[in-house]
Parts: C-alpha cells; sequence; structure tokens
C-alpha cells in the first residue's frame, strides 16, 4: 500500500529512508552517512521482516515436504526465481540458478562450463576493470587447462580500449568476462555491443552484474549475454543470496557442479542421473530464508522504478562530481561518460585510509583500498582510492556532508 | 649509565597524554602530528624486504642492534599509521631483546586504539608489534650464538 502513495510521489527520499531503520543509527556520535553502497547496500523493512516472518511461520526444507510449511516454503522460493527472471528479463525461470552471490555463480560457470568447453591454447577475455572474483576462477581453470586469461585494457578515463577489444578477440577466445559496471569506477560497460561481437566469432559472454543489477535496468534477452550473475546483497538483499542466469541450452549441455541432494533425478551405484534445470545446479538445501527474502527487495526496487531510481542516483552522481572537482588536490579516477553512481578519487599527498578513518570519525562510510581491483590500481598508478557510492536512500544533504568532511580531513592531514 | 625509562613508565606517558583529549577529533590530530613529525626513513630502507604485511598502508620497519639495545626506524605512507608507529617507537626503542619481547602494551588498549580502529586496521598495528617483537627475538638470539 506504502509502494502506490510512494510511486505517486516524483522521488520522496525522506519516506524511502524510513523504510531503511538502519539509516537512523549513530556512528562516533554523528548521524550515520552510508556512503558504501557499491560493497553492500542496506535493507528494508520489507526484507528485515520477511527474512522474520519466514523463520516465523512457514521455514521449513523445500521441494520435498508434502507439508504444508514445505509447501509454502517451497513456494516462495520459487516465487524469488520468478521475481528473479523477471528483474532481468529471462525468457524462462529454469535459466535462474541461486547461488550464494554472484562469485559463487562465476566460479560456478568456470567449473562446469569452462572445463568442459575450454581447453588448451583457448583464451578468455577478461576486462582490466574486473573484480578479483571475475579474474581468479578463470585463471584457476586455465592454469588447469593450459588456456590464457586476457586483459583488455582500460583508457585513461576509465572506459575499455575498445579497439584492443576487437583485436584481442580471436577465434581462440572462447569466453569473454565482463564486468557490467566497474565496481572502482563506476563506468558502464557497452556489453551488449561486447555480445554481438564475440558472437560472431562463435566465443560465449558472462556478464557480471555485481554492480548492474542495483544502478540499471537489466534485459538479459536484449543483451543477449550467455551468462548473467549478480549478488541479492547488492541489490538490498540479504547476503547469501544472489543468481546466475545461463541461457538454458548452454545450462542443459553443461555438466553438473556440486553433487548431492536435491540435484538428483535417481541415485544407486550403479547410474546417478541428476535432475533438470534449476535443481541440477542446487545440491543441497539451498540458503532458503535470504532467497525468499531476495524477492523482497526485488519488489522494493520495482515498487520505486528502475528508471526512477537511475534517474535520482544520476543526479546525485553529477552533482557529487561537480563538488568534488572543486577540492584542491583531488582528482577523480575514472570520468566514463556511462557511469554508476560510484565516484572513485585519491587526493594528493593524502593516503586513502586516512582520509577513511578520519571521515569515519564524522560518521561516514566510505571505503578505501583497492576495492579487489588491484590490476585496474597498478593502472592507473595508485595503491587504492577513496570511493564513495550511493543508492536510492542517499541524500543531496549527505553529499554535501560527504564534502564538508573531505575538506576538514585533508585539511587535518595535510 | 643514566637511569632507562621502562617500557611500563613510556607508556604510562602516553596514556596521560591522551587522557588530556576530550574528543577522537583531538587525538587523531594527535596521532597525525606524531606522524608527521617522524622522521622519514632514507629511500634505500624503503624495500619490500622491510614492509610489514597485513596493512592497507605501506609500512617500512628496521631495526639495528647496538650495545644491547634495539633501535628501530620506521615509515608509511599513510600519516594516522605512521603516528601509530610513532608511538610504538617511542615504546620499544632503545630497550633490550629481553624487555621488547615482554613488553605487553597494555597501552594501545587503554588509548582505545583497538576498540576504535577497526579490525582491519588494528591487525595493522598487531602485525607491526608483531614485527618489532620478531626483529627484537632475533637479536636476541645472533647474541646468545655469539656468546657459544
Amino acid at each position: 500500500m506504502e509502494t502506490l502513495t510512494r510511486s505517486e510521489l516524483l522521488f520522496d527520499v525522506d519516506s524511502i529512508r524510513e523504510e531503511f531503520p538502519i539509516l537512523k543509527r549513530m556512528v562516533k556520535g554523528k548521524p550515520l552517512v552510508y556512503l558504501d553502497n557499491a560493497a553492500t547496500t542496506q535493507k528494508p523493512l520489507a526484507v528485515i521482516d520477511g527474512l522474520t516472518r519466514y523463520y516465523s511461520e512457514y521455514n521449513a526444507n523445500i521441494h520435498r515436504g508434502i507439508h504444508s510449511l514445505a509447501e509454502e516454503a517451497t513456494a516462495a522460493f520459487e516465487a524469488s526465481r520468478d521475481a528473479v527472471k523477471e528483474f532481468i528479463g529471462a525468457a524462462h525461470r529454469e535459466e535462474i540458478i541461486f547461488t550464494r552471490g554472484a562469485t559463487e555463480a562465476i566460479n560456478l560457470v568456470a567449473y562446469t562450463w569452462a572445463r568442459k568447453f575450454v581447453g588448451a591454447g583457448d583464451e578468455i577475455l577478461v576486462s582490466g576493470m574486473e573484480h578479483h572474483s571475475n579474474i581468479v576462477p578463470w585463471q584457476i581453470i586455465a592454469e588447469e587447462k593450459g588456456a590464457k586469461v586476457i586483459p583488455i585494457p582500460v583508457l585513461e578515463d576509465g572506459t575499455l580500449d575498445m579497439e584492443a577489444f576487437q583485436r584481442l578477440l580471436t577465434e581462440k577466445t572462447k569466453l569473454v568476462a565482463i564486468v557490467h559496471a566497474s565496481n572502482s569506477l563506476g563506468t558502464i560497460n557497452p556489453v551488449k555491443y561486447i555480445v554481438e561481437q564475440a558472437h560472431v566469432i562463435g566465443a560465449k559472454v558472462l556478464v557480471d552484474g555485481s554492480q548492474s543489477a542495483v544502478h540499471l535496468p537489466i534485459d538479459v534477452q536484449d543483451i543477449d549475454c550467455d551468462f548473467f550473475v549478480f549478488s541479492g546483497h547488492k541489490v538490498y538483499g540479504p547476503t547469501g543470496s544472489g543468481a546466475l542466469y545461463g541461457k538454458k541450452a548452454l545450462l542443459e549441455a553443461m555438466p553438473v557442479f556440486h553433487g548431492g541432494g536435491e540435484m538428483i533425478k535417481e541415485v544407486s551405484f550403479d547410474r546417478t542421473t541428476y535432475n533438470e534445470l534449476p535443481y541440477k545446479y542446487e545440491a543441497g538445501t539451498p540458503n532458503i530464508a535470504d532467497t525468499v527474502a531476495l524477492k523482497f527487495a526485488l519488489d522494493f526496487v520495482n515498487g520505486i522504478g528502475k528508471e526512477k531510481i537511475h534517474q535520482y542516483e544520476q543526479g546525485l552522481l553529477a552533482y557529487a562530481t561537480d563538488a568534488l572537482e572543486q577540492i584542491k588536490g583531488l582528482r577523480i579516477i575514472g570520468k566514463a561518460p556511462e557511469k554508476t553512481s560510484v565516484i572513485s578519487f585519491v587526493v594528493e599527498g593524502v593516503h586513502p585510509q586516512d582520509l577513511g578513518i578520519l571521515l569515519d570519525n564524522k560518521g561516514i562510510a566510505v571505503r578505501t583500498g583497492h576495492h579487489c581491483t588491484q590490476p585496474l590500481m597498478d593502472r592507473f598508478g595508485i595503491p587504492g582510492t577513496t570511493r564513495a557510492s550511493f543508492a536510492l536512500y542517499t541524500t543531496y544533504a549527505e553529499i554535501d556532508a560527504l564534502v564538508a568532511g573531505l575538506e576538514r580531513s585533508i585539511k587535518t592531514l595535510l | 649509565m643514566t637511569a632507562r625509562p621502562s617500557i611500563e613508565e613510556l607508556e604510562e606517558e602516553i596514556v596521560e597524554n591522551f587522557s588530556l583529549f576530550d574528543s577522537w577529533d583531538e587525538k587523531y590530530e594527535y596521532i597525525i602530528d606524531l606522524g608527521k613529525k617522524l622522521p622519514a626513513l632514507e629511500d634505500e630502507h624503503k624495500k619490500d624486504d622491510n614492509k610489514v604485511r597485513g596493512c592497507q598502508s605501506t609500512v617500512w620497519l628496521v631495526a639495528a642492534y647496538k650495545d644491547g639495545l634495539v633501535e628501530f626506524k620506521a615509515d608509511s605512507d599513510a600519516v594516522i599509521v605512521k603516528g601509530l608507529i610513532s608511538m610504538l617507537i617511542q615504546v620499544l626503542s632503545g630497550h633490550t631483546p629481553d624487555e621488547i619481547i615482554q613488553a605487553k602494551l597494555g597501552f594501545i588498549d587503554r588509548i582505545g586504539m583497538t576498540t576504535h580502529l577497526a579490525q582491519t586496521r588494528s591487525n595493522g598495528l598487531a602485525a607491526m608489534v608483531k614485527q618489532m617483537k620478531n626483529f627484537a627475538l632475533a637479536f636476541k638470539l645472533q647474541n646468545e650464538s655469539a656468546k657459544h
């Protein structure tokens, strides 16, 4: 009901903030200014209460039970699958595999698809702005198979070197594993174009949507990617929830991953047969509660509307970019024309860690360091950045607080 | 030989200094000031071998052994960390290996550094202390083998 009222308003950030109890807390005696949303987002009441309701009212193991609770829990779990399917625009519900998050989803593809379809001399293209989670699994498989992981270089403005991409894309390329939006820079990559080009030479494409699912409308059929992964906790959902999308034919052709309950059809010591999609990849009792509550997070986002959120966050990004650029000695790393609401920066003569500590002392939460993208930091010749990342509940006043906090901190440090 | 203040006495001095501050802002300003005042380490010492692992920032630590006492020198690219090291040096430098090995360093907790600094950063502090004690232990063993 509240959702209806909210959607009628243009963008009522105050009433949105009411849905996030944590935003009321104090840190170091000051009101919390939470600007570490690219690491994880806070959770709305719909998710927090939804988790409590699950455990209070219908907790049961799913799929096998015939009692009422099991039926209710199964229905809620499968409703979440439908919600994810809709959220990313997949064609079929069985193309959605629940995982602990994006990292597990990428590893699933690495250990099943890549293990079967990548061989000696083959190449996996990644980009120079990948999170370690979209580098290391491929390195592990590449080492095992005698394949190579090759990075697409990043240009000075934080965009991909698309000429290099065209050059690196050859008949040896079996997979392009590419981040949709960079967690360190905010750069939105032209994934649809990358998929188009990769498909011309027959390579598959995995899109890491960890940072895009929360900010951008996602349509995996339009992107035409072969795999798409995202984490629930970065979309206002619980930690330990997430999904892998894969095209049905691919998921069917892939070997199984974890063996155990749920993923089997019949087990005997002579021969074990495996379950159909999506259960084939969901061995063991899954993270039922968090997956159920993931739907409540997606419903919450849909209730406000992705387009409207995107518009609001882009406003925040432009405002913050302008304000931060006024600070003497501050340099924004990553100035791509298309960005999510993430700003990474360095300040001359100031270590990010010092800034992070002093900002925290003012109740302002930012992230400092390499953001799990060491190759990218090396590319820019910096040990790390300070990163402020905004969400739908971020206010313009909070950006003002960040700017004031930075100015004071820099003065103290220099 | 003039009486050397003990590690405990030096710790007590720092605790007393911190008791003068009302706010964390003041405490940080003091630590930052210590960091700025700590002499920079010569470039020749700023090499990978002298890096202390476990910190978000880079910390270099070197130790010398003279007349039975250990002298520490250190540097960091982050000034708050440098201030923290400065305090560790203030407390531990100029003591015998045994004194350093046995130092409890309760002042870190008493000035609120273990609780106030996040886990990851505290670990950095812990890594520094460990490295300093390792140096002391190495000098002690060197000393003992020289005697035999």
